[in-house]
């Protein structure tokens, strides 16, 4: 049986066990904080950073990613300070410039009251949540997906040899994709690998 | 073998009765700079000229590492006399050995004073030298970074000695009283860092010695590593005993071939010497080392990161609350710090905390390794006491700007640093001074910018350097840079407008307060730095289409 930790969220006394992130006992509390790449089914990531909130620990205040901070007695943590709405108004921004056609952005854009973004439009149809990627990697643990490139060359890929043996007959990672662009780098690859190799299924 | 803390001692004195101190000796640079301008040939033709003249066993040539002066290079110091030999050529060879040997000086090849319009033959007198304290790198002089008896006759590994023969708290508790700081970028005392580890209660501990050093214009513990390697070995034994880690990691980044070649020699020699392995001295304490050689980006450096890679994986840092020296690599207690702390700990324990405390500021301790570059007189690797004048590093040790030009910033810390106006060099060089003006020491890379640099293309340079070498695993770093860089680029550009520079601190504000790692919390800092004190340089652009700069783009003008 783990400790009970006490702790204010938003101003209300909200009780959590010892090793829950503030994301699990602030939703165990009725209390929504909005994210992006977290799944219940996959170890947090703490990428979107839009889950921040501002937490005040010991006098000391400071802005965490609430999908992998660990809960601690006392502690006291705001989900909708003024600085934390104004860092997710800018992350959506950011993030609506290369995903335009993203439901769940465009969702959190209308709540946090952004019409559009100021940023050139760029769609690359991901936005590098990494739901897919670590989807395979740890609940079907076939490694079909990954991460190239690094800094703004970031990119989500197949892996040739396992995608054309494992995702026909999966596709379960589609149904994470926030944006649909999932399908679309798919049908691309597979596309490239019957042309390199036309026995391959 | 050495077994024990008097053999040491007797294989100590056996290799200073050996020594000849009278027969002359020429210590030739073989740092990274000098080699670049051709030390190597000048160390073929002095052995040669010696062979020619049947003089062999006559003068001594050694390879030493970094001696600091680098844009000056190749250079040589000729013992006994400690004369400094600058800007040598093959062709200086035959006249070095023949001057040498009747004891001369070439007063040509000597340092030449423009202030008194003499020459200075001595090394401790020539001006960059004399304003340093080289307590880390003065012994480069002396030794050859291959050799590890060169080492124990200035007294390498009696620090290792008389760390056992202390308990691993009282090792403990003089670094703590020493208050040693992180030299890596952080500051974070060293003494404290080594408790939270020590304390951890997971009994298998690491120690990890930090080598990446990514950063452009960074040459502080390259300059170690290929001057002084043992003197990190010794301090990152003592470290692993003080901490109770049985095993270590030295991380180097794959390009960095002939430092990875001195530090895996330095490695085989001293477990050949018995101060790696089983029973280290009689002492009962085991300690293994392992290199780790990496293809490391940037971020690699960002201490989590860099344990990730050690296991195997992407270097990209860890989204966890939890400090390393609790749980990092394969989550065991790991102790990581950079080159340049290891290298103090000996020194600590050999002279006392109290001796070290007295050296520096209040708040930053000891030495400070600083890479001096940019249009300075005198660039490349110094060492001075924490506390010390910006003013006096760039004008009594760099000579002040080269070209005749005026001084228009000085950028601090490279990438994740900040750029200075001339009115505020008399900030000391301290790491809570520093950050206070939005300037962290970093790793402690200087730059000198004249007044032809323009700063919003200087901040633009740090942001594609870093948007390449982030790992681009979180939004406001990966997104935040490439909006900043685009809108400097439009700035530079001539198309900037003021609401751009609004945005522009915008993200940036966003991009330090959001981000998932040190790196993109600090990345914002050439662009902070550069709108809080050359804002003007960003107006002139957008309402007066100008670069304040000398020229380097053009603005288009409407």
């Amino acid at each position: 049986m783990s400790n009970e930790v006490l702790l204010t969220i938003d101003g209300n006394e909200v009780k959590a066990c010892e090793g829950m992130t503030l994301f699990e006992a602030a939703r165990n509390a009725g209390i929504n904080i909005p994210t992006l790449c977290h799944h219940d089914k996959l170890e947090p990531y703490g990428v979107c950073r839009i889950c921040t909130v501002e937490i005040e620990s010991r006098g000391r205040k400071s802005l965490v990613a609430a999908c992998i901070y660990p809960v601690e007695n006392n502690l006291v943590v705001n989900t909708r300070s003024e600085k934390v709405v104004r860092i997710r108004k800018m992350l959506l921004e950011l993030m609506l410039a290369y995903a335009p056609e993203s439901k769940a952005l465009q969702q959190l854009a209308q709540e946090y009251g952004i019409s559009q973004t100021r940023f050139e439009k760029e769609p690359s149809f991901c936005i590098l949540c990494g739901l897919c990627v670590r989807y395979c990697m740890e609940v079907e643990k076939k490694n079909a997906l990954m991460f190239i490139g690094s800094g703004d060359k970031r990119e989500v890929a197949f892996v040739p040899q396992i995608a054309s043996q494992e995702c026909q007959s999966c596709k379960r990672c589609f149904a994470l994709c926030p944006t649909q662009a999932l399908q679309a780098n798919f049908v691309l690859t597979q596309a490239l690998i019957s042309r390199r190799d036309p026995d391959s299924t | 073998m050495i077994r024990t803390i008097s053999e040491l001692e007797q294989f100590r004195s056996n290799l200073s009765a050996k020594k000849d101190s009278a027969r002359p000796c020429v210590v030739v640079c073989t740092g990274a700079s000098c080699q670049a301008l051709g030390a190597t040939g000048v160390i073929g033709a002095l052995r040669k000229e010696l062979e020619k003249h049947r003089l062999a066993n006559a003068v001594d040539i050694k390879e030493a590492g970094c001696l600091g002066f680098c844009n000056r290079g190749p250079l040589a110091v000729v013992h006994p006399g400690e004369l400094c030999y600058l800007g040598l050529t093959p062709d200086d060879a035959p006249e070095i050995v023949s001057q040498t040997l009747k004891g001369k000086l070439v007063e040509r090849l000597t340092y030449f004073d423009s202030a008194t319009g003499k020459n200075i033959p001595h090394l401790p007198d020539i001006p960059f030298y004399k304003a340093q304290t080289r307590i880390l790198s003065g012994n480069n002089a002396k030794i050859s970074p291959w050799s590890i008896d060169d080492y124990i006759s200035s007294g390498g590994y009696s620090a290792l000695a008389k760390a056992f023969s202390m308990t691993p708290e009282a090792v403990l508790s003089e670094i703590k009283k020493s208050n040693l700081r992180g030299r890596g970028g952080g500051g974070f005392p060293t003494g404290r860092k080594w408790e939270t580890a020590r304390n951890a209660a997971e009994p298998t501990k690491y120690v990890i010695v930090n080598a990446h050093e990514g950063e452009p214009a960074a040459f502080m513990d390259r300059s170690i590593l290929t001057g002084n390697p043992h003197s990190v070995l010794e301090g990152l034994i003592i470290g692993a005993y003080a901490i109770s880690a049985s095993r270590g990691f030295i991380y180097i980044r794959h390009d960095s071939l002939r430092l990875s070649d001195i530090v895996a020699n330095a490695v085989q020699q001293a477990r050949d010497y018995g101060f790696l392995g089983e029973n280290i001295l009689s002492s009962g304490f085991d300690f293994k080392l392992e290199l780790h050689k990496d293809i490391g980006i940037f971020v690699s450096g960002e201490s989590s990161a860099l344990m990730t890679a050690i296991e195997g994986r992407v270097p990209e840092p860890r989204p966890k609350y939890i400090r390393t020296s609790v749980s990092g690599i394969w989550g065991k207690p790991s102790n990581l710090n950079n080159v340049e702390t290891w290298a103090n700990v000996p020194l600590i324990i050999n002279k006392g905390a109290e001796w070290y405390a007295s050296i520096g500021t209040e708040g930053s301790k000891g030495t400070k390794l600083i890479s001096l570059s940019g249009n300075i007189t005198n660039a490349g690797v110094i060492e001075v006491p924490l506390g010390t004048s910006l003013r006096d590093i760039v004008y009594r040790i760099g000579g002040g700007v080269d070209n005749g030009k005026k001084l228009k910033a000085v950028h601090i810390g490279g990438p994740l640093g900040g750029s200075i106006p001339d009115k505020l060099l008399d900030t000391p060089l301290d790491f809570d001074e520093l950050s206070k003006i939005g300037a962290p020491m970093g790793a402690g890379g200087i730059t000198v910018m004249d007044e032809s640099i323009c700063m919003v293309d200087m901040a633009k340079y740090f942001l594609d350097f870093l948007s390449g070498e982030s790992c681009g695993k979180c939004v406001p770093c990966r997104e935040g840079l490439k909006q900043m860089r685009k809108i400097l680029d439009k700035i530079i550009k001539g198309k900037g407008s003021e609401q751009d520079l609004k945005l522009l601190l915008e993200i940036a504000e966003v991009t330090r307060d959001a981000s998932l790692c040190a790196l993109g919390r600090t990345a914002t800092n050439p662009v902070l730095s550069t709108l809080r004190y050359f804002k003007n340089e960003y107006e002139a652009h957008i309402n007066e289409k100008r670069c304040l700069g000398g020229g380097h783009h053009q603005v288009t003008k409407e």
